[in-house]
């Protein structure tokens, strides 16, 4: 026993990696407790589940942002497909006899195996180029999702699928049809709810597989592309095999967090507000605030950011002007020069600091 | 039976950026075990040279043989797969990771275990990273950096960062092992050092060594053959002090 102990204080990585478990664990914890002893009010209820799905879409963009160092601006697309594939799934099962919580696992496995194709059909062009082209790429990746998925009308009948851009009208069905997309109305009649423990479990699973990627040959070799690309290369990494691994994965935990999203309602639509680049750049401003590359302090952010606007209102009329300017401000700060030195600078000064107060 | 087939063999070997032929019709072959200087003024086309024998260029005429093998053309990762390792004029380290971690990656090819093995902890991750913690700890005691094994590379002193540069090379269980210019920046103290662990890893490791360098001191003490570079072309080529006797070479290079 003393010996673990011992291997654990040892392995700097490991420990860094067991308190972000912990802070999520008693998180968990706490919530619960308070739920259990009725102190939880019904906004705060609701905040549960988000938590969940944003901390999933934070440290899953991370992925790409901090680790492959590939800025990416439409992961509220890959969302989005895990979203709908849960609703479509959800829709059509509904009068079947599968349990709710069977059509939930089901979908999760489809939305990840599903975004994590969508993912690999985008780096296959974007990413063998060198240089930012991901950015503008997935950016128009988002927007083109969360358009098609908005206006997209499918119904079900004796005869099959029925697609169309225009509406139920132009269709021809029989008299027991299904509509499982209504257009911009989205899917609707889903049943509402996903229990704040399959979240958390989800949560874990998200940054087990992250957090063991990164501290593995997979990992080095991803972050080598990100620190010096030609020196990868000449160390004989796979730069491309690497990048698009980086990225799917990234993309396939997104589509998990659509379907705790979707599950959570009773009615999924598909809006610039939940899954157009306003969404994209809230998860990247929660990435960029906990730390570029930071794992855990993508988690601490997302809490935060999600909790901030529903506690102050005056905060949630202003989200996305505040973000910007913080985006603005960290750019600068994590890229300029000077203010990097200054940074340094004041890092090292409280580092010493601390040094000496342990020396005494 | 004595393998008599040169490690390196380079024919005829050009590259021109716009008008500029930056490496002009440049040969070259190196022994197996030898330790080769490549000279000449800045702007001569040495770091030009390298990167074409790494395939970060493309040469325009000319064929390139690594231990028979004709490897003209490849892709920078199939080479260093064949065999040529090397390190950067401007160091280029993998800057956020640890200088462990620098050297796992040169690491990467020969010691395997899956992406899912990784994310699953399986027992082949574990026994994996052990040996690769090993192997990479071996090399940083080679150049007395296993003491800062855990530090970021970019935290390194300079002299050191170029010590780490060589080690990741040599992780990779190169061949060849192409230097540019390792003693850049450092001092004569560092410099003394450094030429030391060269010797030193040359004979360790039974490697090939072709070196770029601008300190005729160092060069003349440890090559035994040295090619001179000008304008892209080979000025001379033989034995160090054949070489360094050699008129052409005193009037374009060392005379200045
Ligand atoms: N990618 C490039 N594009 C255009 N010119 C280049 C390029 N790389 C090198 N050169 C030119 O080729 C010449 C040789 O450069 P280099 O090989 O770096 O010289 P050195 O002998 O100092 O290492 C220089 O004139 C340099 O400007
Ligand atoms: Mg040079």
């Amino acid at each position: 026993m003393s010996k673990f102990v011992d291997s654990i204080k040892s392995n700097k990585k490991l420990q860094s990696n067991l308190i972000t478990f912990g802070m999520v664990i008693i998180l968990y914890v706490i919530c619960q407790s308070l739920a259990a002893a009725g102190i939880l009010s019904n906004s705060m209820k609701g905040l549960l589940i988000q938590f969940c799905y944003y901390i999933i879409m934070a440290v899953s963009l991370n992925l790409t942002v901090g680790i492959l160092g590939e800025l990416s601006l439409g992961h509220a697309g890959f969302m989005c497909i895990g979203a709908y594939t849960y609703g479509i799934f959800a829709k059509v099962l509904s009068s079947g006899n599968l349990s709710r919580t069977a059509i939930l696992l089901i979908s999760l496995v489809l939305a990840a195996i599903i975004a994590a194709f969508f993912g690999f059909l985008i780096g296959i062009p974007v990413l063998r180029l060198k240089g930012d082209y991901l950015a503008i790429v997935t950016l128009a990746f988002g927007e083109i999702i969360k358009n098609v998925t908005g206006s997209l009308y499918i119904a079900k009948d004796s005869h099959g699928l029925h697609f169309s851009l225009n509406g139920t009208s132009d269709m021809v069905l029989d008299a027991d049809n299904l509509v499982i997309i209504d257009g911009p109305k989205g899917i609707t009649g889903l049943t509402s709810g996903v229990s704040f423990t399959l979240g958390t479990i989800l949560v874990i699973i998200t940054l087990i597989v992250v957090l063991n990627l990164i501290n593995s040959r997979t990992g080095r070799a991803v972050m080598a592309i990100r620190d010096n690309r030609i020196a990868a290369e000449a160390t004989g990494i796979n730069v491309t095999k690497y990048k698009m691994l980086a990225f799917t994965i990234s993309a396939s935990l997104a589509g998990v967090a659509g379907v705790l999203y979707a599950g959570s309602l009773s009615t999924l639509t598909s809006t610039s507000k939940n899954f157009g680049y306003n969404m994209s750049i809230m998860i990247l401003v929660y990435v960029v605030l906990g730390g570029i590359g930071s794992i855990r302090g993508s988690v601490i952010a997302t809490v935060i950011l999600v909790l901030l606007p529903e506690k102050l209102r005056f905060v949630n009329s202003y989200r996305m002007l505040i973000y910007a300017i913080v985006l603005i401000a960290m750019m600068i700060l994590n890229w300029s020069p000077s203010a990097r030195a200054w940074r340094e600078k004041m890092i090292n000064k409280i580092k010493s600091g601390k040094k000496v107060k342990e020396a005494k | 039976m004595e393998n008599t087939r040169p490690l390196l063999e380079v024919n005829n070997l050009s590259i021109s950026f716009g008008g500029l032929r930056a490496v002009d019709d440049f040969n070259i072959t190196i022994n197996k075990g030898e330790l080769y200087g490549l000279i000449g003024p800045n702007g001569a086309g040495k770091t030009t040279a390298f990167n074409l024998l790494t395939g970060v260029y493309k040469p325009t005429e000319g064929i390139i043989r690594l231990d028979g093998e004709d490897i003209t053309g490849k892709k920078t990762i199939d080479i260093n797969k064949a065999g040529i390792a090397r390190t950067f004029q401007n160091i280029r380290l993998f800057k956020e990771l640890t200088v462990l971690d620098n050297v796992k990656i040169g690491l990467h090819n020969r010691f395997e275990y899956s992406t899912l093995a990784a994310i699953l902890r399986l027992p082949s991750y574990f026994k994996v990273e052990k040996e690769m913690n090993e192997e990479a700890m071996k090399l940083l005691k080679v150049f007395d950096l296993d003491k800062e094994a855990n530090l970021k590379a970019s935290n390194l002193p300079y002299g050191k960062q170029r010590k780490l540069e060589i080690a990741r090379a040599l992780a990779t269980n190169p061949k060849l092992l192409l230097l540019d210019e390792p003693a850049a920046g450092m001092n004569p103290n560092e410099t003394k050092e450094l030429m030391d662990t060269i010797s030193f890893i040359r004979k360790e490791f039974d490697m090939t060594i072709l070196l770029i360098e601008h300190d005729m001191k160092l060069v003349s003490g440890i090559c035994e053959k040295l090619s001179v570079l000008n304008f892209g072309h080979v000025l001379a080529q033989g034995p160090t002090q054949e070489v360094l006797n050699n008129p052409e070479v005193i009037t374009a290079y060392l005379g200045e």
